[in-house]
């Protein structure tokens, strides 16, 4: 009882392979481009793979190789509702039809269909929309009635693009507090911008670039030990990423950490993060002999919560606004970012290696 | 709802529109001032008159049906198939538009006439239907439907395939996609488009003269009708012009209205 995929889709340059159990709920990050939408038009049957392969729940949703028949499933017919950024209710029908339209499309009498509708908007706390008309909803309104109406029609699978991207920052908690809920016993695959989603409702993440899978694990592992800079952005979280030298780490990028990871093998190809909070900048090599530095030239300074982040190439660090002043930062000043060896985890670059939590999984703390 | 100010557009345009606004309401104006009012119920109630118009109501309304059933598969084909010769194919459908109704009415007579292409099959069936009633429908489908088709092809690519989509996701076979979602959302253009065809029905001429000629009762229509009062009784054919132009100006409200209302539809969408 799950979903496996591997499809191509050259035209777009997509090309994956992935699994979800039933029950489980995938996240799915990317930049921009990176082929979350194509994937789940993939998925949902809108759009019609070059070549591979999919089931669900052992039922083939398609099949297409070269020079054989190819089977296509139309989106009917797969038991995957799609639920989009935009709510897209049906603007001729009330919520409680617009709820009750996938049992109706499947055969179910319409007092029957109804009631089972009503259950769904008690469920997604809206019971009392059911006679309004989709105009008169609010936007948080109507992403509710999509996600009753999603799951109204027993989908095996449900696939959620961005469903509260479109939101007021203000309602986006308590849907994602409902999705957490109704979300618990279903088969889900969620794309989104927002770490938060990824935390609070998936189980396992994969992160998508130029239409490959780049990054996938248990979402704490992946968001917690990124690999990738857009994991690592999104995260939140500085990343090196180099090889392990005598004098400590050689950034890809071609900067020398000295003084970092410890107790590590040579030539290991590594990854060391580390939270801007704990990065701090002077104008000054650091003299103490404990700390690891790297310099680097300021792209901008921004305010960033109370404090002030100082971007570099490579390299972040948020610091209050009074010492900010004091050293008088501003793009293309040459600056050093220094942290302490404690502030470092460090992990292998290499994911296959951590997919497994545990020994290799385990992050090397220095002392 | 604010007027928009005039204050970018040229004195002269409007001075053009004005004139051209005249060449449309001036005709109809002299025309009315020529209604004989004092005879003007007795001129439109002759027994000639009275089979004239219910004859044409009759038939532009089974052309109006005949137009929604071949219409709408037509619209929903070319906006949301892909084949080749698609293009081709819209350029044929919208011919009507552009056709002379008289040439419209020859090519029919040389498809359904006795000689005509299907002529010798329908004989067989014992089927005749040039100078019919079936050929006065046939003659103002043949000239209307492009109307339709073009109303609703627009409307159905403004709506776009994203409700569409949705629905299937939810389980809907494509029949039910079109009866529950397509068909609701275009429903303000498929009442414009067919009020729009019935208007061209209504006022259908050459096509009809040509292919079904004109026997009073079961061909001659109210536009045939006042073509030949012309001659005889020039009162009455102003008189029976009247009622047209009023038939045609309620078509045209309520077309208006209708189209208003799928405007205020798509902007919500």
């Amino acid at each position: 009882m799950t979903l496996q995929l591997d499809a191509t889709v050259p035209a777009r340059g997509f090309g994956m392979s992935l699994t979800v159990e039933t029950g489980e709920t995938l996240a799915v990050l990317g930049p921009n481009g990176a082929g979350k939408s194509t994937l789940l038009a993939v998925i949902a049957g809108l759009l019609r793979p070059d070549s591979g392969k999919s089931t669900l729940d052992g039922e083939v949703l398609f099949e297409v190789a070269p020079r054989t028949r190819s089977t296509f499933i139309q989106p009917a017919a797969r038991g995957v509702s799609l639920l989009a950024q935009d709510p897209l209710l049906f603007p001729h029908l009330s919520v409680l039809e617009n709820v009750a339209f996938g049992p109706r499309s499947a055969g179910v009498r319409r007092a029957q269909a109804r009631a089972h509708a009503r259950r769904w908007l008690e469920e997604v706390e809206a019971p009392e929309l059911a006679h309004r008309m989709p105009t008169e909803l609010s936007g948080g309104q109507a992403q509710r009635v999509a996600v009753a109406r999603a799951l109204a029609s027993n989908p095996s699978l449900l696939l959620l693009d961005e469903p509260m991207a479109a939101l007021d920052v203000s309602v986006a908690p308590a849907l994602r507090r409902m999705l957490r809920r109704v979300l618990r016993d279903q088969t889900v695959i969620i794309v989104t911008h927002d770490i938060l989603d990824a935390f609070t409702l998936a189980d396992r993440v994969v992160v998508l670039d130029a239409g490959s899978i780049v990054e996938q694990g248990p979402t704490h592992e992946v968001l917690e030990r990124p690999r990738s800079r857009f994991t690592a952005d999104l995260a939140g979280l500085n990343i090196l990423s180099g090889v392990r030298t005598a004098n400590g780490i050689r950034t890809f990028a071609g900067n020398e950490i000295t003084r970092a990871a410890p107790g590590i093998a040579l030539h290991t190809s590594i990854v060391a993060a580390v939270r801007p909070s704990a990065v701090r900048v002077s104008l000054a090599q650091p003299a103490n002999f404990h700390v690891a530095a790297l310099p680097g030239i300021i792209l901008d300074v921004e305010p960033h919560g109370g404090l002030v982040r100082v971007r570099a190439e490579e390299f972040a660090a948020d610091i209050t606004p009074a010492l900010a002043a004091e050293l008088d930062l501003a793009p293309g000043n040459c600056v050093w970012f220094a942290f302490d060896a404690t502030d470092v985890t460090v992990y292998p670059y290499q994911p296959s290696t951590i997919i497994e939590r545990g020994r290799s999984a385990q992050a090397k703390r220095i002392p | 709802m604010a007027t928009p100010s005039l204050a970018g557009l040229p004195r002269w345009v409007l001075v053009v529109a004005l004139l051209g606004a005249l060449l449309v309401v001036l005709p109809l104006a002299a025309m009315v001032s020529r209604v004989d009012w004092a005879n003007f119920f007795s001129l439109v109630s002759s027994e000639s008159s009275v089979a004239a118009l219910l004859l044409s109501l009759r038939t532009s309304a089974v052309a109006t049906v005949l137009c929604v059933l071949f219409g709408v598969p037509m619209a929903l084909t070319l906006a949301r198939a892909a084949f080749r010769g698609q293009k081709l194919l819209r350029s044929l459908v919208l011919l009507p538009l552009v056709l002379p109704p008289v040439v419209g009415g020859l090519a029919l007579l040389y498809t359904f006439g006795r000689r005509g292409l299907l002529g010798g099959t329908l004989d067989l069936l014992g089927i005749e239907i040039a100078f019919s009633t079936t050929a006065v429908v046939l003659a103002q489908t043949f000239v209307a439907v492009p109307f339709l088709v073009l109303s609703l092809e627009g409307a159905l690519r403004t709506v776009g395939t994203r409700y569409e989509a949705v629905a299937a996701t939810l389980g809907a076979r494509p029949t039910t996609v079109l009866r529950r979602v397509t068909l609701p959302l275009v429903l303000p253009s498929l009442v414009s488009g067919s009020i729009l065809s019935f208007a061209r029905a209504l006022g259908e001429f050459g096509a009809t003269l040509t292919f079904a000629g004109s026997l009073q009762g079961s061909t001659r229509t109210l536009p045939l009708e006042i073509y030949l009062q012309r001659e005889t009784d020039p009162d009455a054919a102003v008189a029976l012009s009247l009622v047209l132009v009023i038939v045609a100006v309620i078509v045209v409200g309520l077309a208006h209205r209708s189209g208003t209302a799928g405007e205020r539809r798509s902007a919500e969408l």
